[in-house]
């Protein structure tokens, strides 16, 4: 029996999570899209907390019960909301955005992908004033298990049933597909989740490792965490350096793909962020620097669930 | 999108900043002409949408018409970085009295704009121990202030200092009125009477932001061009992709090997490529699908990647799928393979795509007496499995 089941068994009074519980009040802008009413009723039926959506111009309507509201504002002085989905048209992010931050909304979590990069750093750039968390763009969102689903990962209920189990590993990931497929491998060897986070595959994002890192470590449940990590950027030697100087209570596994990308410079793979130009963003020195810091490097896939069972078996009281 | 230097150039003169007199031409007769009319040196620089073309021997310097005309025999025609030369630049070659670089682009680490300067102008500025850097709001531009304190930082001062600032921000405007991921003058020389003048333009625009460009983009088809210009089998991936809305069916990148691909998203992708060439197999393509693209969009990219004559089978892998039918990529896949007259059974050495509609997917490919992998197998399991040598 893994160490995910054991825990599992000690009792669900004070489970906890990052970013996304039970509790977590939802709102979905752009909730008539296609996409998005396919995702929120997925998430509703999983148990996600979906309280209001917005759409201009489809105020006072409903959708799978989801009170539809004009604006932002409009929807929180009915229903107060903590954190909101963004799923409207590259061209629409920054107004929606702005509407979330304005109200107050402290957790945006973008899904929409090919926002223009001005408008994802304006974005952020208000975000910070806001003191506000930014997940994405191009995020397939956040999940903790039985518990909450923001976004679209995993896909429809059953999918999500079969792939995520409750348990202590969190796992952050640069790849939304990778991110369920690490969580069913890890669900495969009876080890479960905290909570799971796809950053989004975009050069620039409103939450990297080093973001989110300090939340895991903030949450009791949570014994180690795997990093899904691709080329391009500097995501993982931020993560490096803080760890150099803030030691983690957590085993840390990563699994660094797109390795045959150094040979292949300024070519773009996968996603938009995953390109290596010169020294930077090499997936070798990635691998290097999160070594160098104690970091477990899966070399496998299949090797991860072994990894993180090392690590929290080492954890154990 | 990049933008060639010509085309840049002129775009920046429109906002008032100084470039070199120049002539575009498309034979060494031509340029021979070009730089009798200039009556000095000159440079001629091949127009391609590539940067480090000095290194690449992209440039040439000239003293007088005939050498004009031999340099420019030389570049047009042939090849520089992977992009053919169908015209160069020539260009009065300029000396100032002081050398600048000044760019301006988005920094990952500090997720902002960032407006960067350097008194040692060259193609390795960004390493250069020299470099002031300066962060500044997108929703502000670029204030006068920090204009004027990254001048004076690169040690000017007076009417030199006030000049460079108000280039500054006549840079960022443009880089921000363009939606441009990178815009950099390099090098920028002051002449004597302490005037400005960019000899090299480095021009990249956002294409997530090209729907908002429109009348912009009117004003560089030479770089449009170049940026559709691709290989047959890319142009071919990009028409399938182009069926129908549904899902993403392109982006292949061809290799040389004998092992076609049919693999995403983009993660799984390249967790999928480094399976592959671990174990020592050649693949024929690098490849994403995703978002659940239609038959008709797996069938014709099955054949394409198919119907490259050293490819000789096909592994059809992706991570878990939840969004992707499985039914559909192995109908698509079944149909393709079966158009062109393959044994499915034969030719498709692995299938590994678990998700929504698999029980569906693993019926269609049994009826072909193919395996199918599930989740229980991980990706590179599957590929250390693949038992199949041409």
């Amino acid at each position: 029996m893994g160490a995910g089941n054991e825990h599992r068994r000690g009792g669900r009074s004070n489970q906890m999570a990052i970013l996304a519980g039970r509790t977590t009040r939802v709102l979905v802008q752009g909730i008539t899209g296609r996409e998005a009413a396919t995702f929120t009723v997925e998430s509703i039926r999983y148990g996600t907390n979906i309280v209001a959506g917005v759409t201009p111009g489809k105020g006072g309507t409903k959708i799978y019960d989801v009170p539809v509201f004009d604006t932002v504002s409009k929807a929180l002085r009915e229903q107060p909301c903590d954190t909101t989905v963004i799923s409207v048209p590259p061209q629409a992010v920054r107004d929606a955005a702005w509407e979330a931050l304005d109200a107050g909304i402290r957790l945006l979590v973008i899904v929409t992908e090919r926002i223009p990069r001005c408008d994802v750093v304006a974005i952020l750039e208000y975000a910070k004033e806001r003191v506000a968390r930014v997940i994405g763009p191009n995020s397939l969102g956040v999940i903790s298990p039985h518990q909450c689903r923001i976004g679209m990962c995993g896909g429809s209920v059953e999918a999500i049933r079969k792939a995520y189990s409750p348990g202590s590993v969190g796992i952050i990931s640069r790849s939304g597909g990778m991110m369920t497929e690490i969580a069913s491998l890890l669900t495969q060897a009876g080890i479960g989740q905290t909570s799971c986070v796809s950053t989004g595959g975009d050069p620039i994002i409103g939450s990297t490792f080093a973001d989110l890192l300090p939340l895991y470590e903030a949450d009791a449940e949570t014994k180690a965490l795997v990093l899904f990590c691709e080329p391009g950027g500097t995501m993982e030697e931020k993560l490096a350096e803080h760890l150099a100087k803030n030691p983690s209570r957590l085993g840390l596994v990563a699994f660094i793909a797109g390795r045959f990308t150094d040979r292949m410079q300024g070519v773009r793979f996968g996603h938009a962020g995953a390109i290596v130009e010169g020294t930077r963003g090499s997936p070798w020195g990635k691998v290097a620097a999160l070594r160098k810091v104690g970091i477990l490097i899966a070399e496998k896939l299949s090797r991860i669930p072994g990894l993180v069972r090392v690590t929290l078996n080492e954890r154990r009281p | 999108m990049r933008i060639v230097e010509f085309e840049a150039k002129s775009l920046l003169k429109k906002q008032g900043i100084r470039v070199p007199s120049s002539y575009r031409v498309t034979s060494p007769k031509e340029a021979r002409t070009a730089a009798t009319k200039m009556g000095g040196p000159v440079a001629i620089k091949a127009q391609i949408p590539m940067g480090r073309r000095l290194q690449a021997g992209g440039v040439g310097f000239a003293e007088t018409p005939e050498e004009t005309a031999i340099a420019a025999s030389k570049l047009l025609g042939s090849k520089v970085l992977g992009f053919p030369v169908e015209q160069v630049l020539v260009e009065e070659k300029l000396k100032g009295k002081a050398e600048v670089f000044l760019g301006v682009t988005y920094d990952t680490d500090s997720r902002s704009a960032v407006l960067l300067g350097s008194r040692s102008g060259g193609t390795d500025v960004e390493s250069a121990s020299s470099a002031v850097t300066r962060t500044f709001s997108v929703r502000f531009s670029l204030p006068g202030l920090l204009a004027r304190e990254v001048a004076e930082a690169l040690g000017f001062t007076d009417q030199e200092s006030e000049s460079l600032a108000r280039l500054a921000i006549t840079l960022v405007k443009c880089f921000l009125a363009w939606d441009a991921l990178l815009l950099e003058l390099n090098p920028l020389v002051m002449d004597s009477r302490g005037k400005w003048t960019a000899l090299d333009v480095h021009l990249e625009l956002d294409d997530d932001a090209a729907y908002r460009q429109k009348e912009l983009q009117t004003q560089f088809p030479v770089s449009i061009k170049f940026s559709e210009a691709r290989s047959d089998f890319e142009r071919e991936a990009a028409r399938i992709d182009s069926l129908d809305h549904r899902g993403v069916a392109g982006r292949l990148v061809p290799f040389e090997g004998n092992l076609g691909l049919l693999i995403g998203g983009g993660g799984a992708s390249l967790t999928t490529m480094d399976a592959i060439l671990n174990v020592g197999l050649k693949p024929a393509n690098y490849c994403e699908i995703g978002g659940n693209p239609s038959v008709r969009k797996i069938q014709e990219l099955t054949k394409l990647i198919l119907s490259q004559p050293q490819v000789d089978g096909l592994a059809v892998i992706m991570n878990v799928v939840s969004n992707t039918r499985v039914d559909l990529v192995a109908r698509g896949v079944i149909k393709g393979v079966l158009e062109l007259g393959f044994d499915p059974c034969q030719i498709i050495v692995a299938f590994r795509v678990p998700g929504s509609w698999e029980q569906e997917g693993q019926a269609i490919l049994s009826h072909y007496g193919i395996k199918f992998w599930g989740r229980e197998t991980s990706i590179d399991e599957v590929v250390d499995r693949i038992r199949w040598q041409s």
